[in-house]
């Protein structure tokens, strides 16, 4: 019972801010209640017993991720957003098909799905088993992963350098 | 105790949120954000898959997809500063067109 009141309380949380995020004008707004979606999310991680990703989407999410992002919006002075027209079709029917395929998803989710409960810490889920996996069976992919980072670290400092005309008048 | 189909109708609504702000926001940080939502949504459908079926597997791939999610950033937002650079707006509606 306790689990489904903490559960309850940071899902509303996190849906709050999702909704925030889409509401709100300013780029610095959207991204604190980006920043306090990914909080709650790390919660729901942790009555999943996953304490490792929880611990993961704090420190990679929340900080390195959501600090470039702010980043980017204090260093290009993003102002409020301007509005654009949009079309009203859009709104007549996506508002309305959302409701109803957001609705008819839910209802065959708790209906039909045999739901098992999870009990906190139901899941061997320490970071010394994870790191055990990530070094034997997912060894692969997880070198192929640093090469990826080592590639978007490249790509991140070339696309954001000066370009070379540019250095050249200075 | 908490049912599985609760998990995944919060991730389905983080997601929904996501699409409707990739669609509705011009601009183009924001639709970014929009992007890392979307992200966090299944990563909890990764979660709470991996304790339904007692498995780590879905940890592993959460991990790897905030992996993803890291270099994607790094790379977007310095394409972000690049597109700011050249045209002065973060407007996607001014950013149409290829050729300057």
């Amino acid at each position: 019972m306790l689990h489904l009141i903490v559960f309850l309380i940071f899902g509303a949380v996190c849906v709050a801010g999702a909704v925030n995020l889409v509401v709100q004008t300013h780029p610095i707004n959207s991204a604190l209640s980006l920043v306090v979606v990914m909080g709650s999310l790390a919660v729901e991680y942790l009555l999943l017993g996953a304490e490792f990703v929880a611990a993961v989407q704090v420190i990679v999410y929340a900080g390195a991720i959501m600090v470039l992002f702010v980043f980017v919006i204090m260093l290009l002075n993003a102002g409020e957003e301007e509005h654009t027209k949009g079309s009203h079709v859009a709104w007549l029917l996506g508002v309305p098909g959302l409701l109803i395929g957001g609705v008819l998803i839910a209802w065959v989710l708790i209906s039909r799905s045999a739901t098992r409960t999870v009990e906190i810490g139901a899941l061997p889920g320490p970071p010394k088993i994870i790191g055990w996996l990530l070094f034997h069976d997912f060894l692969l992919p997880f070198e192929v992963t640093s090469i990826l980072v080592l590639i978007a670290i490249m790509g991140a400092v070339v696309l954001a350098a000066k370009p070379v005309s540019a250095k050249k008048e200075i | 105790m908490v049912p599985l189909s609760y998990y995944l109708i919060l991730g389905g609504i983080l997601f929904a949120c996501g699409v409707a702000g990739f669609l509705v926001k011009r601009n183009i940080i924001t639709i970014f954000m929009s992007i890392e939502l979307m992200l966090n949504g299944v990563n909890l459908t990764f979660v709470a898959f991996a304790a339904q079926w007692q498995s780590l597997s879905g940890q592993i791939f959460v991990f790897f997809v905030m992996v993803v999610a890291a270099a994607e950033a790094a790379v977007g937002l310095a394409i972000i500063i690049a597109v700011y650079r050249t045209r002065e707006t973060l407007n996607v509606d001014h950013v149409n067109l290829l050729k300057l």
